[in-house]
């Protein structure tokens, strides 16, 4: 049952040092909030599984939290490269992650397979591509009815999942609105899920009948934070804040820059900021 | 009003899009150009991107493939894995438009790293939807600027496939799609040809000569028997696009950051 928690609550009753963690979003509702307390709570040896690692893994793997990383697509969306994952993968700073390298369809399925309770996830893909040669996890099987040969790589099944969304009930029901990416089946593939919302309202009386919805005995911790995505977005609530990840790649170009800017805006502060960061998206 | 290289290639590329086309968009230079084919020539083509949005119709070009609008302007947003195993693998996708960090005359491409896999000169992102987008939509379309070390004799790491060594390589893996038909550049638009599968230059843009194509190309450049040369872009086309490009820029400058 969804226990409503303060958001250093859940994170410190819920991560732990070593664990399988995914904070889920696709672009949209990333758990920005969540992993800032993650990083402030100093979490160690974690294997990051992400989609898009986004800069939310870029400052996880910056402040030398992941062991491994678990990925599909490494870049800042429409920006570029990000720059403290590659300063990992290239020059081992702060330390070299190990890395598993999927492309998106591979971990949308992996995901599925995950929530489904089943072992691996198989799809068409991979075909003539060499991350098959470079990934272990990437294997194929024969379809035993035509014999056509299909891609398998493991379900994924996080020890953790945090995402954000914009509502819970007062009972515990999450809401998911937008672009609902992987938010359902990363938090029903995970043994835990801890939810940020934007708000907590009394009911859901008022939702459409086939609205994303999570039961709140699906989730195991939510915790309000308002802004808690930034500078990902919240669907009918704040815009992504384009200029912020525009801007991120130069405060991520420099190591020095980057642990001031860590220091000034994660460290020394609590998630109450975010509220303050959305106003006028 | 002369039209930009790049704005040549943005609107050749558009040019490319039909108006019943279901087309899987990627970021970037195909985003624009797809947007571009959407307010001009090809109202009704349905754009979709990875982030599960079907029938997308932004007025600004996103900078994510994820940004907000692409869901308020959508026909209806689907999940993710809904994205690729329903549509995407279900085939009902008639073109997948990417771009490409390196490229190989047989449409194979890079978006991995530059050097070895494990010790990368330089780590660039990954495939993303990429790879799948290369082997289940009906055809691919490539577009990007033309220099030596982007398009190579022999890329890096296949992220993609394209044609493999060429001929009939897809047909050997099970790939029944046609994968890259078309490459747009700032300089040319080339075709696969239908049995090599091997880019041929078939049209030069406007003022372009072959010596400059051959010049920003890593490979030895085909051209075709019949070389044409592109309509240089109409008013309509040029003006679709930096309007375009001025909103796109206006909105995503809108808030600094901390």
């Amino acid at each position: 049952m969804a226990k409503f928690l303060s958001l250093k609550d859940a994170v410190a009753e819920n991560l732990h040092d070593g664990d399988i963690v995914a904070f889920e979003g696709f672009t949209h509702l990333i758990p920005h909030a969540a992993a800032h307390e993650a990083i402030r709570q100093g979490r160690k040896d974690l294997t990051l599984i992400r989609m898009t690692p986004d800069l939310v893994y870029d400052q996880m793997v910056g402040m030398g939290m992941a062991r491994r990383l678990v990925f599909s697509y490494a870049g800042n969306p429409g920006v570029g490269l990000l720059r403290r994952l590659r300063d990992a993968i290239e020059n081992g700073w702060p330390n070299r992650p190990e890395i598993e390298e999927h492309s998106h369809a591979a971990m949308a399925n992996a995901y599925e397979a995950g929530a489904a309770g089943l072992p691996c996830a198989i799809f068409r893909g991979y075909r003539g591509v060499e991350l098959k040669r470079v990934n272990p996890n990437i294997k194929s099987v024969a379809c035993p009815f035509t014999g056509e040969e299909l891609a398998a790589v493991p379900a994924i099944r996080p020890d953790v999942t945090f995402i954000h969304a914009q509502k819970a009930s007062a009972r515990g029901d999450v809401l998911v609105e937008g672009i609902i990416g992987v938010q359902k089946e990363a938090v029903l593939a995970a043994r835990r899920a801890v939810v940020t919302v934007e708000e907590i309202v009394p009911d859901f009386d008022d939702v459409h009948p086939n609205a994303c919805i999570l039961p709140c005995w699906t989730v195991a911790a939510i915790a309000q934070v308002t802004g808690g995505a930034h500078p990902s977005y919240a669907h009918g609530r704040y815009e992504r804040d384009n200029a912020a990840y525009l801007a991120w790649d130069e405060i991520s170009a420099d190591r020095t820059r980057f642990a001031a800017w860590m220091k000034a805006n994660v460290l020394d502060v609590g998630p109450d900021v975010f509220a303050g960061r959305i106003a006028g998206l | 009003m002369d039209a930009t290289p790049n704005e040549m290639m943005t609107i050749a590329a558009a040019r490319a899009l039909k108006n019943d086309d279901v087309c899987f968009v990627g970021i970037g230079a195909p985003s624009a150009a797809c947007n571009v084919a959407r307010l001009t020539h090809a109202p009704d083509i349905t754009l979709i991107y990875e982030s599960g949005t079907i029938g997308t119709a932004p007025d600004t070009l996103p900078l994510s493939i994820g940004d907000g609008e692409l869901c308020d302007t959508a026909l209806c947003t689907v999940s993710v894995p809904e994205m690729f195993r329903y549509w995407l693998q279900g085939g009902r996708i008639s073109v997948g438009f990417l771009g490409a960090a390196q490229l190989d005359k047989f449409g194979n491409i890079n978006t991995t790293v530059i050097g070895d896999y494990h010790h990368p000169k330089t780590r660039l992102p990954g495939g993303g939807g990429a790879p799948e987008i290369a082997g289940s939509c009906g055809q691919v379309f490539i577009t990007m600027a033309q220099t030596k070390r982007s398009m190579v004799e022999k890329i890096d790491f296949v992220t993609s496939f394209g044609h493999g060594d060429g001929g009939d390589a897809r047909r050997k893996l099970g790939l029944s799609t046609k994968g890259p038909t078309l490459l747009i550049t700032d300089l040319a638009i080339w075709q696969a040809d239908p049995e090599t599968k091997e880019f041929t230059v078939a049209s030069l843009h406007p003022g372009v000569s072959r010596e400059q194509v051959q010049e920003a190309c890593g490979w030895k450049v085909k051209f075709a028997a019949q070389l044409e040369q592109t309509p240089p872009p109409s008013k309509l086309e040029l003006n679709t696009l930096r309007d375009l490009q001025a909103r796109t820029k206006a909105a995503h400058s809108g808030k600094g950051s901390r």
